[in-house]
């Protein structure tokens, strides 16, 4: 942990079960105010497991999880949104039958004060403006990514999850989007990441995490991980080893 | 192995993961000459019981041919049908027009099942458009078109019902006895051919339905004969348990033969005693008409006791009575379900901690 | 000339049963649930009213400002406890028995408390009231009224689904029941709603259908049937499709009953199995059936 400043989400010890099934083992991290946070590892790490625990759908067997010095842990989503806790699901999750506009909407009905509303997610999407009543169904993934991430913007969330936002999208969709994250940062709100797409993740996040098979393999500042012990990590085996081997070192 | 092979993608079964396929539970080697010792007990049931105590029997028989057949629709299958009067009626009718036609009535009824399960052919093409709610409520209009059908055709009795002739010939204990050993084989014929089902490879196909629909779909056009096939037998099981009525009461009304109510009474069986399994129906038939014998007298109120418990086993005892025992001591007498195991299990990673992955008794939901 | 009236008392008959199906719709269409007892709390509206009404002094056309509201908060408690509960078992099945055996209670403990004959709401001489341009066609007035009120209740649902954020909130749980989540909707309070609604407008029906003819304790089984080809003709999750859907059983069976009347309802079983062969959604099908 190098964060200096007092952590404005902190995981600690959080274990998840789907079923018999340990999803997400002893988790622990901190995000710092304004910072990037990366989460990544490969397909069935626990990425998105984790972000859903930090939102309050999947309860979790042990740990806790601490927002702004509150403990959240046993929060409904719905208060973990009021006090500034919002995700960005894998796969968009919009409300296919609403418009552009009512997805919006709906997104702000119980939103806290703030720099973001529908106008202002407008001037950052302005192709919004034309299409907000056709329905979310007949967008395209890119821009069902979007309205996604606007419709968590008009909460006024302190700290945005964006769970794999590159997930079928085309590379220069991709780029779009993450283009938009330094704006957000400059408003004010902390980003929580979880992505598949390492070089991303590390261009994007001041700080990364790799999660294998639900464990912690590696933590540190994305500038400062090389790219052996990133791959070890990733894929938790030695290079010596082509065999599932056991943790990296 | 190979009595699954087929059935999967074929790489589900061989390659580095394969996966080891095997009955669950232990296995009932005591099973079929228990089930034969029950049979010839009941068979002698005649000899020991009153002829209104063998009526009951006989009903109780129809019921557990039909729940049985409804628990393969709907616990193994997950298709929920409101609508197995249709070949409840459809059976009761097929006796009725044999009969007229000068048949031997007792013999009809493996006919008039034959007869319910061809009718089934047609029907399921319309009602397997439908998934889900849209399927109850499909079925259940069909039952009632039948019904509205079949009372309009004057030659069978129309909407008043028709008495079926050829019977006067044998003795009142006679007929009793005949009557109730003939419920007798078809509801064991039921029990058999629906233990036999579930353990062949059609078997193994609906569990993987049931448990993840996604991912069966990849074994695409085996599940749609497979849910064909559970239909048809369905249709063939009830259309039996209707001739069974038409012979034992000498007499089929459509509205009764065809009423919705066969459906509930289906639904609280099975529920009751537990769905998707084998045993569930059986306890629930047990179970109901324990409570009918001892609640009857009582009218309206037994059948507000009945719903009560349907509510209260529904949301708190999902499993029923049975599922909810067997998934305690971890047994069945009739093990249909199917233990999946990593096959090769040095093949995992040393390091790996956590709990090993417990083999799931697909059986036991 | 027959022909036209039995066309025209279809569409009468349509507007009875798409208010019937409305609550129906709505259950189906938000929750996912399949109501089996959604035609006996029809019947309870009748002997609330029959109960009710009396005492207030009220004319029994008016009864409905008695029994809508209790009906309202009692959809709300249901779906607050019961429905709730069966829901979060995950399986549809649940729900489908729970309101099979709430089925099953009311009917009989209407038959313990009110016996199995048929009654009916007396509305004196309005019932013989009708609209009669020629010797043929006789519209009755309270059928044409019941028909109105499905129409500007459907218009009324429809403009709040649509442009009250309420009705937003409603439409995205029926949607995405996690996303609503994550976007600070409490889903339990917009299925009390949603319950809320649906009864209201059963109890609309309910009173309808005692005023139009008899009912008792019984008679709610055969009503949900039709009401449930209704939703399915139309099609889960649209309104409008469930009173078009109304109309054309309605309609079906009117002509059918012209041909011969024996053939009346399974007129409205055929056009509803053939709109399940070839459009297996039904014909405004908005989305995917539960």
């Amino acid at each position: 942990m190098s964060d200096e400043a007092p952590a404005l989400l902190a995981v600690k010890a959080l274990t998840v079960h789907h079923g018999q099934l340990c999803a997400l083992d002893a988790v622990s991290f901190s995000v710092g105010g304004g910072e990037t946070f990366a989460i990544i590892g490969a397909n069935g790490a626990g990425k998105s497991t984790l972000l859903r625990a930090i939102a309050g759908l999947h309860p979790p067997t042990a740990g806790r999880v601490v927002f702004d010095g509150e403990d959240i842990t046993g929060l409904p989503t719905t208060e973990r949104l009021a006090r500034g806790l919002a995700l960005v699901p894998e796969g968009r999750r919009l409300f296919p039958s609403l418009t552009v506009e009512e997805n919006l909407r709906v997104g702000a009905h119980r939103a806290r004060k703030g720099p973001f509303d529908l106008q202002r997610v407008y001037e950052l999407f302005p192709w919004m403006v034309e299409r907000r009543r056709q329905r979310a169904a007949r967008l395209s993934g890119g821009e069902q990514q979007a309205v996604a991430i606007g419709r968590a913007l008009v909460a006024n969330p302190r700290i945005l999850l964006l769970d794999e936002l590159s997930l079928g999208l085309a590379p220069v969709v991709v780029q779009r989007i993450y283009g938009l994250l330094p704006e957000l940062l400059s408003s004010g709100v902390t980003i929580l990441l979880v992505e598949q797409d390492v070089s991303q993740a590390m261009r994007a996040a001041g700080r990364v995490l790799c999660l294998l098979e639900g464990r912690t393999t590696l933590e540190g500042r994305a500038d400062e991980l090389d790219r052996p012990s990133i791959e070890a990590a990733y894929f938790g085996l030695h290079a010596a080893t082509p065999d599932h081997g056991g943790a990296p070192a | 192995m190979s009595a699954a092979s087929g059935l999967l993608p074929q790489d589900a079964l061989d390659g580095p993961g394969a996966l080891r396929v095997r009955r669950s539970a232990r296995p009932s080697g005591w099973l079929v000459p228990l089930a034969l010792g029950v049979v010839v007990l009941l068979a002698f049931m005649p000899a020991i019981v009153s002829t209104g105590d063998t009526s009951l029997l006989i009903n109780a028989f129809v019921l557990l041919t039909i729940s049985t057949m409804w628990n393969l629709l709907a616990g193994y299958a997950g298709m929920v049908s409101i609508g197995q009067q249709a070949f409840i009626g459809l059976g009761a009718y097929a006796v009725v027009v044999g009969a007229i036609n000068g048949m031997e009535p007792f013999t009809v009824i493996p006919i008039a099942a034959v007869v319910s399960a061809l009718i089934a052919v047609p029907i399921s093409m319309l009602v397997f458009r439908t998934k889900g709610g849209y399927f109850a409520i499909a079925t259940w209009v069909v039952a009632s078109a039948a019904q509205l059908v079949i009372s309009s055709i004057t030659s069978i009795g129309g909407g008043t019902g028709h008495p079926v002739p050829g019977l006067s010939s044998l003795s009142p204990t006679q007929f009793a006895d005949i009557s109730y050993w003939s419920a007798l084989a078809v509801v064991v014929v039921a029990l058999a051919m629906s233990y036999l089902l579930l353990r062949s490879r059609l078997g193994l196909v609906l569990a993987a339905v049931r448990d993840d629909e996604d991912a069966a779909r990849a074994s695409g056009a085996r599940v749609v004969l497979a849910r064909h096939v559970v239909f048809l037998v369905a249709a063939l099981g009830c259309g039996a348990a209707g001739a069974i009525l038409a012979v034992s009461q000498l007499q089929v009304e459509p509205a009764s033969a065809f009423s919705v109510q066969w459906s509930a009474e289906i639904i609280f069986v099975t529920l009751i005693g537990g769905m998707g399994t084998m045993e569930g129906p059986i306890i629930g038939t047990v179970i109901y008409f324990a409570l009918q014998q001892n609640l009857a007298q009582h009218g309206a109120w037994y059948l507000i006791i009945v719903g009560a418990v349907a509510v209260v086993v529904a949301i708190w005892l999902p499993r029923g009575l049975w599922g909810t025992l067997t998934r305690r001591l971890r047994f069945e007498f009739f093990p249909v379900g199917y233990l999946v195991a990593p096959g090769r299990r040095e093949a995992r990673a040393p390091a790996e901690r956590g709990p090993e992955p417990q083999p799931a008794a697909a059986g036991d939901r | 000339m027959t022909w036209l009236n039995a066309i025209l008392q279809g569409i009468l008959l349509g507007g009875f049963y798409a208010l019937f199906a409305t609550g129906l719709s709505l259950l189906f269409g938000v929750m996912g649930i399949i109501n089996l007892a959604h035609g006996d709390f029809a019947v309870i509206a009748g002997y609330v009213a029959v109960v009710l009404v009396p005492s207030t002094h009220l004319p029994m056309v008016w009864g409905f400002l008695v029994v809508v509201p209790i009906f309202a908060l009692g959809g709300y408690i249901l779906q607050r406890t019961l429905f709730q509960a069966a829901l979060s078992r995950g399986d549809p099945l649940t729900i489908l028995l729970v309101t099979f055996g709430l089925s099953v209670i009311t009917e009989n403990a209407l038959l313990q408390a009110f016996t199995a004959n048929g009654q009916s709401l007396d509305i004196g001489g309005l019932i013989a009231d009708s609209i009669n341009p020629n010797n043929v066609i006789s519209i009755s007035d309270v059928s044409l009224a019941v028909l109105i009120v499905a129409v500007v209740l459907l218009a009324a649902l429809q403009l709040m689904l649509s442009r009250t954020s309420t009705g937003r909130q409603i439409r995205a749980v029926a949607d995405d029941r996690e996303a609503a989540e994550l976007v600070g909707i409490n889903h339990r309070h917009v299925f009390g709603i949603a319950a809320a609604i649906a009864l209201a407008t059963v109890a609309l029906a309910g009173l309808a259908s005692g005023m139009i003819t008899e009912f008792a304790p019984t008679t709610g089984t055969s009503n949900l049937l039709f009401a449930f080809e209704a939703v399915v003709i139309g099609g889960i999750g649209s309104l409008w499709g469930t009173l078009v859907g109304g109309i054309v059983l309605g309609v079906a069976q009117q002509i059918g009953a012209q041909i011969n009347p024996a053939y009346q309802i399974l007129a409205g079983h055929v056009v509803f199995l053939a709109v399940l062969a070839f459009r297996s959604r039904g014909l405004f099908a908005v989305r995917e059936a539960a």
